[in-house]
């Protein structure tokens, strides 16, 4: 291991920076629905793949490609909206148990869905030449699409936080997460609520899905499967009980990830993965409740 | 007709008869009080009219509109708003936050931003500290704030369950003081209290629970002399107002 010169370091720096935003978007998907229904959605990983399969059906028409995108992140969050209200709804009263198992459920159902209407090969999408180009700024070359992904979740978790503390019901979410029947006792309508998390969580799967479908050039039915499991490991790392934590969770999950990649011996970097899960570990044992834990105890519900 | 009348309402939570056939009125512009020891379904009575916990039996009509199997968010739209025990108020959202959350009913702008002035004059001490977290404030400021909360949804009732509870003394008779200016300000309240003494002090009229039923209904002094007579008679039993707590012995 060489010490970094400048264009290694910034280099780094973008690419962590906007791996660790896709990620903070993937973990605030899972954690906002968590807040208010205490379930971590597994079925949240097939809303990255609607939004994939959107790439690859809305780029069939001969739409601009960037409308293409917009379609797709207002499928996944139409997606997000029917199983809420077809598979969640009908349960919500249950065990957290019951909750999970249907949300795996759900999972399976769509994943199978995707493979018998669609294909179970990986399909490419039509995409636009962004995702594969270079610029070069200051004598250093980037990737265009990190600077956009970097940019683009900078402006939607700017969105969201302005969401959440400007509108009634962004205040009613972060009010359910705090204490839901309370929430309700002041006349909002828990639907609506739920509903409004659900929605979040498929714009974010949406915007997920168009960078990571992007990148990969490809999707395929179980193409929701990681996105999901780096958007659980973040919010555990950053802390389930609060949105913040999410964030920051997904950030160190993305700077761990590019640095262990930029830095780890040769040898080693096929173990890039163990090593982070290693580290994952080791936070977790100093901290179990993530890095960031709510400053108030909830109150007993 | 009274605003608020429960008529013979049955709670039960799986084998146990919370309520057994409780009748009640809450006339507008009066403050009543709902009171007894722990466990004579004060609460439950509470949370039955909230539509929280779902009767067996009985009604429960609000200004004539039947409330039985309504959710909660839309018996509190018809203009009751609960201050509930222990506060609830949202910890880690700011003051502010919470009050506007409690206008979440009313659709006018301008009427929210006329009502939060209003209570931020009638509690400086919330206007003080609008953009702390409520979870930092002490346990009498958020009882403020939970009432206050409550009052912005404009509510044409006022549901307090134990509003005294866990307050230091002179919190506790600064609470008291604030109901009576708020029935001077015309609200209707239904108060749950094991304050007795200071409860009695302030209401129009009050219900004695006992055991999931109406023991005793009347003025304040008929509840005291009744209360007295049982003493007598019974030698103090545990079950009566003659066994409430002191004020602010809690």
């Amino acid at each position: 291991m060489t010490v970094p010169d400048f264009s290694e370091l910034a280099q780094y720096l973008v690419s962590a920076l906007s791996l660790g935003g896709l990620y903070a978007l993937m973990a605030l998907g899972l954690v906002i629905v968590y807040g208010i229904l205490r379930l971590v959605n597994f079925a949240y990983g097939e809303l990255v793949m609607v939004g994939g399969y959107g790439l690859l059906l809305f780029g069939d028409t001969p739409l601009p490609w960037i409308i293409v995108a917009i379609l797709s992140i207002i499928a996944a969050v139409i997606a997000a909206l029917l199983m809420e209200r077809v598979a969640f709804r009908p349960v919500r009263n249950s065990s957290a148990t019951t909750l999970l198992i249907t949300s795996f459920a759900v999972s399976n159902l769509l994943q199978n869905i995707a493979l018998l209407a669609i294909s179970p090969r990986p399909r490419a999408p039509r995409l636009p030449d962004i995702f594969v180009k270079n610029v070069t700024v200051a004598g250093v070359q980037f990737k265009i699409v990190d600077l956009i992904a970097l940019l683009v979740s900078l402006i939607a978790l700017g969105a969201l936080t302005v969401f959440l503390r400007r509108t009634v019901i962004g205040l009613a979410l972060r009010a359910a997460a705090d204490d839901f029947t309370m929430t309700r006792l002041l006349g909002i309508r828990a639907n609506m609520v739920i509903a409004a998390a659900f929605a979040v969580s498929g714009f974010m799967a949406g915007i997920v899905a168009i960078f990571w479908v992007g990148s990969s050039g490809q999707t395929w039915p179980t193409v929701g499967l990681q996105p999901v499991l780096i958007a659980f490991i973040a919010s555990v790392v950053g802390g389930m009980a609060t949105l913040k934590g999410a964030v920051l969770g997904g950030y160190v999950l993305g700077f761990l990830t590019m640095g262990l990649q930029t830095w780890l011996p040769q040898g080693v970097n096929a173990y890039r993965d163990a090593v982070m899960f290693g580290i994952v570990i080791l936070v977790l044992l100093i901290r179990p409740d993530g890095l960031i834990r709510p400053s108030y105890s909830r109150e007993s519900r | 007709m009274s605003l608020l009348e429960v008529e013979n309402l049955v709670v039960r939570y799986g084998a146990i008869e919370a309520l057994r056939g409780i009748s009640l009125s809450v006339n507008e512009g009066e403050i009543v009080g709902l009171i007894g020891v722990n466990g004579a379904g004060k609460s439950t009575t509470m949370l039955s009219i909230m539509g929280v916990v779902r009767p067996v039996r009985g009604k429960i009509t609000f200004d004539g509109r039947s409330l039985v199997g309504l959710p909660p968010e839309t018996i509190i739209r018809q203009g009751i708003a609960p201050v509930m025990e222990g506060r609830r108020v949202f910890p880690s959202l700011t003051v502010e936050e919470n009050l506007r959350l409690g206008a979440a009913t009313i659709r006018d702008h301008a009427t929210v931003e006329q009502d939060l002035a209003r209570w931020y004059e009638f509690f400086p001490i919330l206007g003080e500290r609008k953009h702390q977290p409520a979870g930092k404030l002490s346990g009498g400021q958020q009882q403020m704030l939970a009432i206050a909360r409550a009052l912005m949804s404009r509510p044409r009732m006022l549901l307090m369950d134990e509003p005294s509870l866990g307050l230091a003394p002179k919190m506790v008779a600064e609470v008291f003081r604030l109901i009576v200016q708020l029935r001077d300000l015309g609200m209707t309240i239904l108060l749950v209290e094991q304050n007795v003494r200071m409860t009695l002090d302030i209401v129009n009229r009050a219900y004695l629970l006992n055991t999931g039923q109406v023991e005793f209904a009347g003025s304040p002094a008929e509840i005291r002399q009744h209360a007295d007579i049982e003493r007598a008679y019974l030698g103090g039993g545990t079950n009566s107002v003659a066994a409430a707590p002191a004020p602010g012995g809690v």
